[in-house]
């Protein structure tokens, strides 16, 4: 199925889930290929479909790759790494410190879950599982934002590490609003699109706060 | 026979027609109610009545009830329904935010700009976007007030996320549930011209807590006399909303019950804000260079209210 990856659709028309085409000369042996092939095979596809989602979240173009083949492995492993990273911060003994790792996947998800009924519920025409995968590929930025900040921070913890890291948060929380409003814009009324980009922002602004505000004991 | 008919048929082509010349002329319909409040909506429109009725709100609870009514039809179960709360365009949107900062002496709030199209989404990410600039502030704050301090270890006192979200929502939907149930009980036992929905109660207040949007970012700077001044600021501002919205609704009633009911509305209204003032943000040292104010002044706030 790797050439449908260049098929392009109009952008109004809401899809959702797997493309599969019926090709009527197949016999019915091959239909139960994917059974039958090595488990690399499989592993690699959904690795190499993650993978090509990763690249368009790093040069957002007007592409629907994103939309059309969701999946939510990438957000995951994106949100996963963001938590363990944010582990290890100052944990007094009020334990006032970070985020918890549970915290940081509650934030998220439930985060990206209330963005995406938002933009429903304001008429969009997304479908739901599309919307979480969006939100969730683009917080990439962010997470490399929060790898690098570990490195600086590996190197000392004065005043001009913070600008650095203040400068690469901020450009990278930029990088990931303007990305998934590239993707989700189009796909909500244009009266509305304020309403609708504002809680993404708000919500990569949150994420960015976190990675700031790491400090590590 | 067959030319009475012929005459009937006449007659009620030329009702229909003299109807849509004119839709605004009030006609008797015996059985049709959804006429009713598109008559009702169109007399409401002529600009001369819209002064006299915005703070006495006549005839505007039959109105609101039947459009209510009217608008959502889906039932609750299904997705539609809750579409409705969110009927709203980015202007307005803005227009509530505006009407909510700068409010207009003698305008009421929920007649000048919800107009039976109450949404949700105000009131919702107004207390989201309230809740992390309360905490960010807070924790700012506390930054630069501890700052250059050898044994201070900046913290990012995540755990305050969570008690600030709590309040703030506790904040916006309790007490506009209870102060509906609360109107719609004198509601029984004294006839309010003026009546407001669940609905319109918490878009009320959840745009009148915008101003504290940006009162929470300057209260980063340590000075007590500005904390203060902008708690009042604030504080006039968005109560001045509120006691606008409630005043007629209330005003029917026992004198004391209503001045009672529009009190402790000011009175919640001041507890959130000092609340979180004393909560989120440390006091500034008294060793920063600001005249300190005796702290009765802040219960003097408390008692002018009523």
């Amino acid at each position: 199925f790797a050439g449908l990856a260049d098929v392009s659709i109009s952008e109004d028309i809401p899809v959702e889930g797997e493309i599969t085409v019926p090709v009527g000369s197949r016999s019915p042996d091959e239909d139960y290929s994917t059974l039958d092939e090595p488990v690399r095979d499989t592993i690699m596809r959904d690795l190499k479909a993650v993978g090509k989602k990763f690249v368009h979240v790093m040069y957002p173009k007007k592409s629907s790759a994103l939309l059309r083949d969701w999946d939510l492995w990438g957000p995951l492993v994106l949100c996963v790494s963001l938590a363990l990273m944010l582990q290890g911060g100052s944990a007094d003994s009020k334990d006032d410190g970070g985020p918890q790792f549970a915290e940081v996947f509650v934030i998220i998800w439930f985060g990206a879950v209330v963005i995406t009924l938002n933009s429903k519920l304001l008429g969009g025409t997304i479908s739901f599982f599309q919307s979480l995968c969006v939100l969730g590929y683009c917080i990439l930025p962010l997470t490399v934002a929060m790898l690098v900040c570990r490195l600086v921070l590996l190197a000392g913890s004065g005043t001009v590490s913070f600008i650095i890291r203040l400068i690469v948060v901020v450009a990278m929380f930029g990088w990931s609003t303007l990305a998934s409003t590239a993707f989700l814009a189009d796909s909500q009324p244009p009266n509305r699109k304020a309403l609708v980009v504002y809680p993404i922002f708000l919500f990569y602004f949150v994420i960015s706060w976190m990675i700031l505000t790491f400090t590590p004991q | 026979i067959a030319s009475l008919v012929m005459y009937l048929f006449a007659e009620f082509d030329d009702a229909a027609n003299l109807l849509a010349a004119n839709p605004d002329a009030t006609t008797i319909s015996i059985d049709e109610p959804s006429e009713i409040p598109k008559n009702q909506h169109g007399r409401l429109q002529e600009p001369g009545r819209e002064e006299d009725d915005e703070l006495l709100g006549t005839d505007d609870s039959d109105k609101t009830e039947l459009l209510a009514g009217q608008k959502k039809s889906a039932p609750f179960w299904t997705f539609e329904y809750y579409q409705t709360f969110f009927d709203v365009d980015t202007y307005q949107v803005l227009d509530r935010i505006k009407g909510s900062v700068f409010p207009v002496p003698g305008k009421n709030f929920v007649r000048l700009y919800i107009r039976s199209n109450p949404d949700l989404y105000g009131p919702f990410w107004i207390c989201a976007t309230l809740v992390f600039t309360i905490a960010v502030s807070g924790n700012l704050s506390n930054f630069f007030i501890h700052l250059g301090k050898p044994t201070y270890h900046y913290v990012p006192e995540f755990r305050k996320v969570s008690i600030a979200a709590t309040t703030i929502y506790a904040y916006a939907w309790l007490v506009p549930l209870a102060l509906w149930g609360f109107l719609m009980w004198r509601n029984s036992k004294v006839m309010n011209i003026v009546s407001y929905s669940f609905l319109e109660i918490v878009c009320v207040y959840g745009y009148s807590l915008f101003i504290y949007i940006p009162t929470a970012i300057l209260w980063i700077i340590p000075q007590k006399v500005v904390r203060w001044v902008l708690v009042m600021f604030s504080l006039c501002l968005s109560g001045s909303v509120l006691v606008m919205t409630f005043w007629p609704a209330v005003r029917d009633d026992n004198r004391r019950i209503a001045l009672a009911t529009v009190g402790t509305i000011v009175l919640l209204h001041a507890l959130l804000s000092v609340g979180c003032l004393a909560y989120f943000f440390d006091a500034p040292e008294l060793d920063f260079p600001a005249p300190v104010i005796p702290v009765h002044n802040g219960t003097t706030v408390i008692t002018k209210s009523r």
